[in-house]
């Protein structure tokens, strides 16, 4: 019955994709809003954004929403909207202050997990965009779990160029393998950094074992595209706006277009081949 | 006695190193506090609780290592310039360095309560606790098998943003 119910919720969602990273910090938040900005551009395609993240909730700050609360209505939670077209669920939204821990097991992390997806009013979605936590746990686990009641187009994986960031990005690799979640590619984030006033290059996470280039050559995935390291970056999420707005110049922008048009492209071949099989 | 000899009973003080963010440098942080503890002529010992992620074995380089059983539990592996700092991760415990830990909560509690009570740690001026990001089953349970022994306190690091 509860899967019926978790099915029919999420019936109106065409696309969904999983923005995963075995490391912390490599830029997962900032991704999975910018992807959703990316794909909000287009006015026609209704976009959602859910933060399962429940005990480092960067969603709300990075999408301009801090102090944002839910609120219920007749049918299910409204999620907060930035846009006419791109809404945004988290954890964070049902905090009495922002400083508060949630400092609770993963039986009842699961247990909000499973709500957002049974209880969020997200209407016609035709992508759901689900930001992670680092890791290969609850969270994980359970999400893949809710989300078959619909489908995973597949995940986006996120890392930095040191090995140390890709040993761990090689367990999230081989987790999508283990519960069988396709891998759309992966996207290496602060890939040098070109300053600004003398233009010289230099390479702050030196990809000393090959960086994310050679790890998705011996692994057979797809490499999405790498970002350099711009400051700006970090500044756009602090204040909660946009990157690809407030710097559309930048290469970094350009990158992060590069992978966002990829990952349409993907979402969209893919449901071309659905359809031909039904 | 041996049994004496596990768990940390001979542990002077045992300190954690948190965040709640990912990505900021803990076991960075935890990988040199401990080689300059040592420096500084301490008996060191690193407790990896990083179930899903384990990063100190690379930084110490003992990536390729296993651990021994004794008779009361686990010996730690030895690493450092002298082979004088005792390390427990689950690094360790892999088959292959790629292999995913996808466990839920109560496993990985209980294999945090096996790293506090079952692994010969001997005599330690200090012992550093890197911790993964969060505040969960990780934080919780370290913390409540901790609770008997010499808590100094927590290092907590961020990066500016």
């Amino acid at each position: 019955a509860e899967a019926a119910e978790l099915r029919a919720r999420l019936r109106a969602v065409r696309h969904t994709v999983l923005v995963l990273s075995g490391k912390g910090g490599v830029g997962k938040s900032t991704f999975s809003a910018l992807l959703a900005h990316g794909l909000a551009a287009d006015e026609t395609k209704q976009v959602a954004l859910l933060d399962i993240d429940i005990c480092g909730p960067s969603i709300p700050k990075i999408m301009g929403l801090e102090g944002e609360q839910v609120h219920q209505s007749g049918s299910g939670w409204s999620p907060v909207y930035v846009e006419e077209n791109l809404g945004v669920m988290s954890v964070g939204f049902l905090l009495s202050s922002p400083d508060d821990a949630v400092i609770w097991r993963g039986p009842k992390k699961n247990g909000l997990i499973k709500q957002f997806l049974r209880d969020v009013d997200w209407g016609e979605v035709d992508y759901l965009i689900v930001d992670t936590p680092p890791g290969t746990s609850d969270e994980h686990l359970s999400i893949v779990q809710y989300l078959s009641a619909t489908h995973i187009d597949g995940a986006v994986i996120v890392t930095t160029p040191q090995e140390v960031s890709l040993q761990d990005v090689r367990k999230e690799i081989n987790f999508c393998r283990k519960v069988k979640l396709p891998i759309i590619g992966v996207v290496e984030n602060m890939s040098g950094f070109v300053c600004p006033k003398c233009k010289n290059e230099s390479q702050i996470f030196p990809p000393t074992t090959g960086g994310a280039e050679k790890m998705c050559q011996n692994l057979n995935v797809s490499l999405l595209g790498k970002v350099p390291l711009d400051p700006q970056i970090g500044k756009s999420c602090d204040r909660g706006q946009s990157f690809l707005a407030e710097a559309p110049e930048s290469p970094a922008t350009l990158s992060y277009r590069n992978i966002i048009q990829r990952i349409q492209e993907y979402c969209e071949q893919h449901h071309i081949q659905e359809e031909k099989i039904m | 006695t041996l049994a004496e000899r596990t768990s940390l009973a001979g542990v002077r003080h045992i300190l954690l190193v948190l965040s709640g963010k990912g990505g900021v440098g803990k076991s960075t942080i935890s990988t040199e506090l401990a080689l300059a503890l040592r420096n500084a002529g301490k008996r060191v010992g690193i407790l990896d609780v990083d179930l899903c992620g384990p990063s100190i074995p690379r930084m110490l380089r003992v990536q390729d290592s296993a651990v021994h059983q004794c008779d009361s539990g686990w010996v730690p592996v030895f690493v450092g310039q002298d082979k004088a700092i005792a390390l427990m991760s689950i690094g360790f415990l892999l088959e292959r360095p790629d292999d995913a830990v996808v466990w839920r909560g109560p496993k990985k509690n209980a294999l945090i309560k096996q790293f506090v009570t079952d692994v010969a740690w001997g005599d330690l001026d200090f012992l550093i606790v890197d911790t993964p990001p969060g505040t969960s089953d990780e934080h919780i349970s370290t913390v409540e098998a901790l609770r008997p022994y010499r808590l100094l306190g927590a290092v907590l690091v961020t990066t500016p943003q």
